[in-house]
């Protein structure tokens, strides 16, 4: 276990038990955060982002996913082996979430104010008032404009931007000690997007509180988080501190997803993007050897037989790559 | 270069009901007063926020959507005044491929179907002529044979995505509207089909209209952009030229929302303050004053037009 930690996962494993086979959607995750820094975790579809996110909640529907191994280790607690009662009082309190689409996640009858104060009342006793005026007091502090008036309406009344705010009010009314934001910006327009990320960041600094921010966006990873994960079909294939991964990304995978974004300095337009080949690799049918080896352009021999381990490749520079 | 495409004034008003009872009647104007051109074989981007009116102005270049005023020309044919013989001529040479490769294939029909609807519907191919040039089709854009007999559900969002490509190249069109193909799409997968795109081109000589809110995706295949904000072009030039120089605001607080993929750089980020406002309730004056960092006198009363400020490079705003 790492020293210092605020979040340690150990060797993770949740599996959903589907029809058409097990699915083994988060096999061995490892990663830690410490107080106060921004962890960027990265993938595609399917790379288990959102389902180790959901683990460390316990939200995990059941049937058909289960977490059938591993530690996460909160505070020196393990949050696979507190009771349900204990659990719900760490929700939302000491480590709360923000979701991708912030009209499913809002209630559509309870006015925003009154869905900000539920939680405040829920883990604090106190009077229905004072929550109302806590309430406005965070809508104020995630900068929604007049927020006395806006507590009193609806979400479809909001526009995507706003509602996006009520999220992280609801989310931070209690001063979370870590936050989980899944894909924040991705449903937003870009302006709407920049003045999201810059909240966020602006917030943590002021409550100096610890960010996972799962995104498949590694222009928001570059300029928000200290450290970045990489996540690939169920595993972490990398581990670097920011600067570290955009200078010089050891995995493949991460070298590849580098590689096909765009760019946008002004030059030569037809230069080819390179794409990683093949599709998204599907749970149920993974190669024995290295996941990534269908894809990989570099992949040798060596990469079938046996999964590699992660290994630190320089300090604090953690792949998943024999080549590495 | 002749033109292909020719836009010009274009307005789509939607009447909706304002008020409970009274019935009091309102416009959204999703497209007010777009004007473009395309040249034979040359992309154009379309770039703008949810609710500019891109799409809009898609559906009414296809006449999927009758316009309120403006005219649109493809080649020497106006497309608003086609009859129905004219206009199923037309939709042989304009076609689209869709955002959301899921909801856009029918779950019922074969990938044979999909893609050789078409060839039936203009009657260019039946039997094992059909099977064929599906086959070919399938082929250019990736797939095999062996794809044929399958169903949507079967295939990844790239590969539907890449059906949908093949289903639009069937009839041989000359334009093709591609509405944020690749959005719905992961990062690595995006790739591919862009690349995929610029190929189809170069073989067929195709011309895009190209519509995404990804303003990397659209400078990288685009020859010329458009920026549109609430139903207008605001700005419009050649594709590195306005990266570079991009001069109306909000062009310029757009590129500037991009994130950059070097944690060592930070850019001077321009944050507009509030959301687009509500086609229904056009602001007085510019469109964008309300948000604009730059504003001044005349933006609140006076609307700016679309000037050629520098050869090629068009603006809307009375700085310039």
């Amino acid at each position: 276990m790492r020293n210092g930690s605020l979040l340690t996962i150990q060797d993770l494993q949740t599996h959903f038990f589907t029809g058409e086979g097990v699915v083994r959607a988060v096999d061995g995750v490892t990663l830690s955060v410490r107080p106060g820094e921004t962890l960027g975790l990265v993938g595609e579809s399917g790379c288990g982002k959102t389902v180790t996110a959901l683990s460390i909640l316990r939200l995990i529907p059941n049937p058909p996913g289960r977490i059938v191994g591993g530690t996460i280790c909160f505070e020196g607690r393990d949050l696979l082996r507190l009771p349900e009662e204990e659990m719900r009082s760490i929700r939302g309190c000491a480590i709360s979430m923000i979701f991708q689409e912030p009209m499913t996640s809002l209630n559509p009858v309870f006015t925003v104010g009154e869905q900000v104060a539920e939680g405040i009342r829920h883990h604090q006793k106190v009077s229905r008032r004072e929550a109302w005026d806590r309430a406005v007091e965070v809508l104020r502090r995630v900068k929604i404009p007049d927020p006395a008036r806006r507590a009193y309406e609806y979400p479809h009344q909001l526009s995507g931007g706003l509602r996006q705010r009520v999220m992280i009010a609801m989310a931070l009314a209690l001063g979370p000690r870590l936050l989980i934001a899944d894909e924040p910006t991705t449903a937003l327009d870009v302006t709407i997007q920049a003045q999201i990320v810059d909240l966020l960041m602006g917030l943590q600094e002021e409550m100096q509180m610890a960010v996972i921010l799962i995104t498949h966006d590694l222009g928001v990873i570059a300029e928000t988080a200290d450290r970045v994960v990489v996540m690939y079909a169920g595993r972490v294939v990398e581990e670097a501190s920011a600067e570290q991964l955009f200078e010089t990304p050891l995995h493949p995978y991460t070298q590849g997803l580098l590689e096909s974004l765009p760019k946008l300095e002004t030059g030569k337009r037809h230069r080819r993007l390179t794409a990683i080949p093949g599709l998204i690799p599907n749970l149920l049918d993974l190669p024995t050897g290295c996941k990534f080896a269908p894809r990989c352009p570099k992949v040798i021999g060596d990469c079938w037989p046996t999964e590699p381990e992660l290994r630190e490749i320089r300090p604090g520079h953690w792949a998943r790559c024999i080549l590495a | 270069m002749e033109p292909l495409l020719v836009v010009k004034d274009l307005k789509k008003y939607f009447p909706v009901k304002k008020g409970l009872w009274f019935g009091e009647r309102a416009d959204v104007r999703a497209v007010d007063g777009v004007s473009f051109a395309i040249g034979r074989g040359e992309t154009l981007g379309l770039v703008g926020e949810s609710g500019c009116g891109k799409s809009t102005t898609a559906r009414l270049v296809l006449r999927l959507l009758e316009p309120t005023a403006g005219e649109v020309h493809f080649g020497k044919t106006p497309v608003f005044k086609a009859n129905r013989k004219e206009m199923h001529q037309l939709r042989r040479k304009m076609q689209i491929v869709f955002q959301d490769p899921y909801s856009s294939l029918d779950p019922r029909m074969s990938v044979k179907e999909i893609v050789g609807e078409g060839l039936v519907i203009h009657r260019l191919a039946r039997g094992k002529e059909k099977t064929d040039r599906v086959a070919e089709l399938l082929e250019m854009v990736g797939l095999g044979r062996e794809h044929m007999g399958r169903y949507p559900h079967e295939f990844s969002g790239g590969q539907r995505q890449r059906i949908g490509i093949a289903r639009a190249l069937a009839v041989g069109p000359e334009l093709l509207i591609a509405d944020e193909p690749v959005s719905a799409l992961d990062v690595s997968i995006q790739a591919q089909v862009i690349n995929l795109f610029e190929d189809l081109q170069r073989q067929l000589g195709l011309t895009y209209l190209f519509i995404a809110h990804d303003l990397r995706v659209v400078k990288h295949i685009s020859d010329r952009v458009a920026v549109m904000y609430l139903g207008q072009i605001v700005e419009l030039a050649e594709s590195d030229e306005l990266y570079r120089n991009p001069l109306h605001p909000y062009t310029q607080a757009l590129l500037s929302a991009i994130p950059v993929t070097d944690p060592k750089t930070k850019r001077q980020r321009i944050i507009l303050e509030g959301d687009p406002p509500s086609p229904i309730q056009v602001p007085a004056g510019c469109r964008f004053h309300p948000r604009c960092p730059k504003r001044f006198d005349p933006c609140d009363t006076e609307a700016p037009v679309l000037r050629e400020v520098s050869p090629g490079h068009w603006v809307s705003c009375h700085l310039y």
